[in-house]
């Protein structure tokens, strides 16, 4: 997939760090605000996929490959796993064994904000594999004359 | 109990439906395997009370199992049957047993402190009943697990956002399930996608 036209990839190389940034914020704010993992990955997810349509794929593919996307995707489900099941030892199944903390701090809520962040690792990295991985096929379906 | 009876006949159908499904040769038996054990699950749902996620269960199974049988019609199966890879069998038992051992423990076995109620165990309002005219009311002392939740969230799990609170605190386990949800989802992306793997019949080497 070739790139867009300079205009446009100069706004998304502008805008894309803010929209990530954003993503960020959703998800480690979870706990104090509206938002958490899943919609803080899609939203991290829409900003490199903006990098990706305007820089073109093979730019992207230099930096992110499928097989990469997948192994942070899946150590992202492995540490909301192991959350759960270290709570299972600590007293009971998604026991919310760190210190839960003052209401509106940042470090509060104990586990719940380390779920956050794993669930958005994964959601994020995720959709990104199966956006470059929907490239690669649209490419193999209709060869380049 | 003769429901209860009923649901776990269902749920062994849906079992045996499964493993056809996975290991019937041709792909047409295998889509209709799914198909028998989606409509087995709205059974199920209507059976527990829920018919607002049977119907979606049924058009979700049409709609699934027309478009499977639309795809094996127009593309004929090349792959060839591969042989038993019995590494693979392996890490796959071991983690069904993994996930049964699991489930086992937070089930309440071996000791381990369950907190998973009984099965159909009605959880929301317990004191909740109807009024005349059909409205839900609240007794005065509302003892069911959500007011508990809306009441507790705060000073027991620390955050500030309550929805947060019993998405990843006191509903974990279901949004554990969600995760896993879209991981299969996503590994079915990749299996369909990939560009290595399904070898054609001509160009497999033979074994």
């Amino acid at each position: 997939m070739k790139g867009m036209t300079l205009i446009v990839r100069n706004v998304a190389g502008l805008i894309s760090g803010f929209v990530m940034m954003y993503g960020l914020y959703v998800v480690a704010t979870g706990h104090l605000a509206p938002g958490g993992g899943f919609a803080g990955g899609v939203i991290i997810m829409a900003g490199v996929v903006m990098l990706v349509l305007a820089f073109g794929g093979d730019r992207a593919k230099a930096l992110l490959d499928e097989k990469r996307c997948h192994v942070i995707d899946a150590s992202g489900a492995l540490v909301f796993a192991v959350v759960a099941l270290l709570g299972l030892f600590l007293g009971g199944f998604f026991k919310n064994f760190l210190p839960v903390g003052k209401v509106h701090e940042f470090f509060s809520g104990g586990t719940i904000l380390i779920s956050n962040v794993a669930i958005g690792v994964k959601v994020a990295a995720g959709l990104v594999g199966i956006f470059l991985a929907l490239i690669v096929a649209t490419r193999q379906v209709m060869p380049k004359e | 109990m003769t429901i209860d009876l009923f649901i776990l006949v269902l749920v062994a159908f849906m079992v045996v439906a499964g493993l056809i499904a996975v290991e019937a040769s041709d792909l047409l038996s295998a889509v209709i395997a799914v198909g028998a054990a989606g409509f087995a699950l709205s059974v199920i749902d209507l059976l527990l009370g829920a018919p607002d996620l049977a119907f979606p269960q049924v058009l979700v199974e049409v709609i699934t199992v027309v478009l499977l049988i639309r795809m094996i019609m127009t593309r004929r199966d090349t792959s060839r049957q591969t042989p038993r890879d019995t590494l693979r069998t392996a890490a796959v038992l071991l983690a069904g047993g993994v996930f049964l051992v699991t489930a086992f423990l937070a089930a309440g076995g071996l000791g381990m402190t369950g907190n998973i109620p009984a099965f159909g165990d009605p959880l929301l309002a317990k004191d909740a009943h109807a009024d005349a005219a059909g409205a839900p009311v609240l007794a005065e002392d509302p003892v069911g697990v959500s007011a508990q939740y809306l009441a507790g969230s705060a000073s027991q799990t620390g955050a500030a956002n309550t929805v947060m609170g019993i998405l990843l605190d006191y509903r974990g386990y279901d949004t554990l399930g969600e995760a896993t949800v879209i991981f299969v989802a996503i590994l079915g992306g990749y299996v369909v996608l990939r560009k290595v793997g399904r070898k054609r019949g001509s160009e497999a080497q033979p074994s």
